[in-house]
């Protein structure tokens, strides 16, 4: 081999590497170096669920469409539980939407790190890009469902009320909730992969615990506080404040809310980071 | 300081190895171990009912910047723990390293390729996950795909793909990231002749253009060919840093089973070899005995030991035989023959020995290694060690041997001459 010539001088810069202690740093600005790869890895998540189904993106639609039919008959027809006046198909079809991306992104994204585990064996990069494109890949469905939800509103002559602005930032709590606790799960999933059989259970349980079949107004008022640790209630809470009307969601409901999410979140980001370092020994 | 690309201090890996194989912790253990002894949980934490092993160990050495460093060891040795720590894909347990500039790693080409996605979209999506930017790979994608050779195939999903279209363009996409370092571990070991000739041809390019290599092979030649310099890695330590004709001499020398039998350890064994455990290795001469060296003028004996843990459908074990260079000579697998393949389409669980003869007058004398392979013909490789064992043979008495010259050639057969006087 010849002589290499030294032209260039090394451009990157230096990693360091040497066995982690305690709780380090979630390096955040890594994260944002990779922010392509989210793009690609979400993408990825989407593109694939679409050519591997039959349906394709149409079960972005008839999902939540059964699911509406089904709630709306035995809730309807059978509890006859109140919707405050809005009718019913739409009363639940427009909870099932912030509904349906949030079970869809904390199952991804805990099953996340058990599915992309030869990655993670064999290559590096930020960890926390896994569970975080799982979480986003949920949002194109969701897109696809608020096109048919305008579509249904348009047929039951409702026009969204002035508070729609509100709706991102309803959007972005099922978002940060989900993605909070998917880091926690997908982190314990390495660990224990009795998670994997929590998740529907959990997703189930949690889904008759948020208002998608019946209002929260249903729930005594002495309740209230505690129901409000869940921060889907106050989701689907908001969401049909802004697009249907209906009774807006306690401010303290929602600070209450908005402080669970934003907890799970932080502590979330600190486990994955901790646990980060074992993952490729013990996945 | 900036001459140094890698440098790495006694550095130290250990996995914890639970004492069943094969055993995830349940929720359940963990809380039940909890609630049994809450003492001794606060005072002494979890407990471990773990031995620890260390795959690497007090290893260290300084790469200079576009210096090409030679990685050799046997399997278990800890070549695939030390890239991988240099790779950052796993944390050292001690010690210290630092990398100046981007690292590529051929370590497992195609990571994250996708069977539903097409070529096209492959290329990007494996791009992004090697660490290239969109617009640097839309820059090489032509390149890239010239490279690999499969345009025509370009947009169709990589599941229609043979392996080799998929290895190339897999491999063709992580050679223009354009590292500062490179970090290759035996790709050169698949494909065909001319993909791997394609290989080591983009593996010099990158060291002539000054950047870094460490280059992990079991391909001697290749070793001595593309490095100056080479490290000996045996059971998690560094034996020696030299230069890569005298690595690989005591590498050959003292590195391999001399006795003409090999045992593999437990820690030897990879965790994904389940449920096939190989035993040992041997030789044997044309007496029966195990031997080191045996003579070309007789016939020898190669047995494969192994135990397996459950029945295996289409098994097959064989040989690789190579000369020191790590040249192939030959690759035999035990149900070659149809009707051996088709009675031992399932294999049951149990102990077996795989046994062949290797006949008289075929090997020319000198130094040959046997490698072994136990695989599911293109869906599982069980277990591969391409130097399990190392053996003489010797030519006294062979054909020409009237003549005290050294006859070219890896074999060394006995001919029907005839010499006609027209």
């Amino acid at each position: 081999m010849a002589e290499s010539v030294l032209t260039t001088k090394p451009k990157g810069e230096v990693v360091i590497l040497r066995p982690s202690r305690g709780w380090i740093s979630l390096n955040l600005k890594e994260l944002w170096t990779f922010r392509e790869l989210v793009y690609f890895m979400t993408w990825r998540d989407i593109k694939v669920r679409y050519k591997q189904t039959v349906l394709g993106a149409a079960w972005a639609i008839l999902q939540p469409l059964i699911n509406m039919i089904v709630l709306t008959f035995i809730f309807g027809n059978l509890a006859k539980l109140s919707t405050d006046n809005i009718p019913r198909p739409i009363f639940t079809f427009t909870a099932l939407l912030p509904w349906g991306l949030f079970s869809k992104a904390l199952t991804d994204a805990g099953r996340s790190m058990l599915t992309n585990r030869s990655m993670i064996t064999k290559i590096y990069f930020p960890r926390l890009i896994i569970p975080l494109s799982s979480v986003l890949g949920g949002l194109l469905d969701f897109l696809i469902q608020f096109v048919i939800l305008l579509m249904m509103m348009f047929y039951y002559h409702i026009t969204p009320t002035q508070a729609v602005w509100t709706l991102p930032f309803f959007l972005l709590l099922s978002l940060i909730t989900a993605f909070g606790l998917g880091l926690w799960l997908s982190a314990l999933n390495v660990l224990y992969r009795d998670v994997g059989y929590v998740l529907p259970f959990l997703t189930q349980v949690w889904m008759l615990l948020t208002p998608v079949a019946y209002s929260a107004k249903t729930i005594p008022l002495k309740w209230q506080f505690l129901y409000a640790i869940n921060p889907m209630v106050g989701v689907v809470e908001g969401f049909r404040w802004a697009l249907l009307g209906a009774q807006p969601p306690s401010m303290t409901m929602l600070w209450i809310s908005f402080f669970i999410s934003v907890v799970l979140l932080i502590s979330g980001l600190y486990y994955f980071r901790r646990m980060e370092r074992t993952f490729a020994d013990m996945i | 300081m900036s001459d140094i690309a890698i440098r790495v201090d006694n550095v130290g890996k250990y996995y914890r190895i639970n004492t069943q194989m094969d055993y995830y912790p349940t929720l359940r253990d963990t809380l039940v171990d909890m609630a049994k002894m809450p003492f001794r949980v606060i005072k002494y934490g979890l407990p471990t009912s773990h031995e620890t092993i260390w795959a690497l160990r007090n290893v260290s050495f300084e790469v200079k910047t576009g210096e090409v460093l030679g990685v050799i060891g046997r399997n278990g040795a800890g070549k695939s723990t030390l890239l991988k720590i240099l790779s950052r894909v796993t944390e050292p347990s001690e010690g210290y390293a630092e990398i100046h500039g981007r690292v590529g790693s051929l370590l497992e080409v195609g990571t994250g390729f996708h069977p539903e996605l097409s070529g096209r979209e492959n290329i990007y999506l494996n791009g992004a996950i090697l660490g290239m930017k969109r617009s640097e790979i839309q820059h090489k994608f032509d390149e890239i795909v010239d490279f690999s050779g499969v345009e025509k195939f370009i947009d169709t999903p990589v599941k229609r793909y043979s392996s080799g279209m998929y290895l190339r363009l897999a491999f063709a996409v992580a050679a223009h990231m354009e590292p500062e370092i490179l970090v290759v571990d035996e790709v050169l070991a698949v494909g065909d002749a001319e993909f791997q000739r394609k290989c080591l041809g983009k593996m010099s390019d990158v060291a002539n253009e000054g950047r870094t290599v460490l280059f992990v092979s079991h391909n001697m030649s290749a070793i001595l060919r593309l490095t100056r310099e080479t490290i000996v890695l045996d059971k998690g330590k560094m034996l020696m840093r030299s230069p890569s004709n005298e690595a690989v001499d005591y590498y050959l020398s003292s590195g391999l089973a001399m006795e003409g039998e090999r045992r593999w350890q437990a820690e030897e064994i990879p965790a994904g070899a389940a449920p096939f455990q190989p035993i040992a290795m041997r030789i044997r001469n044309a007496q029966g005995q195990i031997a080191e060296s045996v003579r070309s003028i007789e016939p020898l004996t190669v047995e494969v030991e192994y135990q397996l843990e459950s029945a295996v459908n289409d098994l097959r074990v064989g040989v690789y035989l190579m000369n020191t260079h790590g040249e192939v000579i030959f690759t035999s697998f035990d149900t070659d023959d149809p009707i051996q393949y088709e009675q031992y389409s399932v294999r049951q669980a149990g102990h077996y020995v795989s046994r062949c003869t290797i006949p008289s007058d075929l090997l020319n004398e000198g130094r040959y290694m046997l490698g072994v392979n136990a695989s599911i013909y293109r869906l599982k490789r069980f277990f591969q060690d391409e130097h399990a064992l190392s053996f003489n043979v010797d030519a006294t008495g062979a054909p020409g041997k009237q003549w005290l010259e050294n006859r070219q050639g890896f074999i060394r057969p006995r001919l029907d001459w005839e010499i006609l006087n027209a």
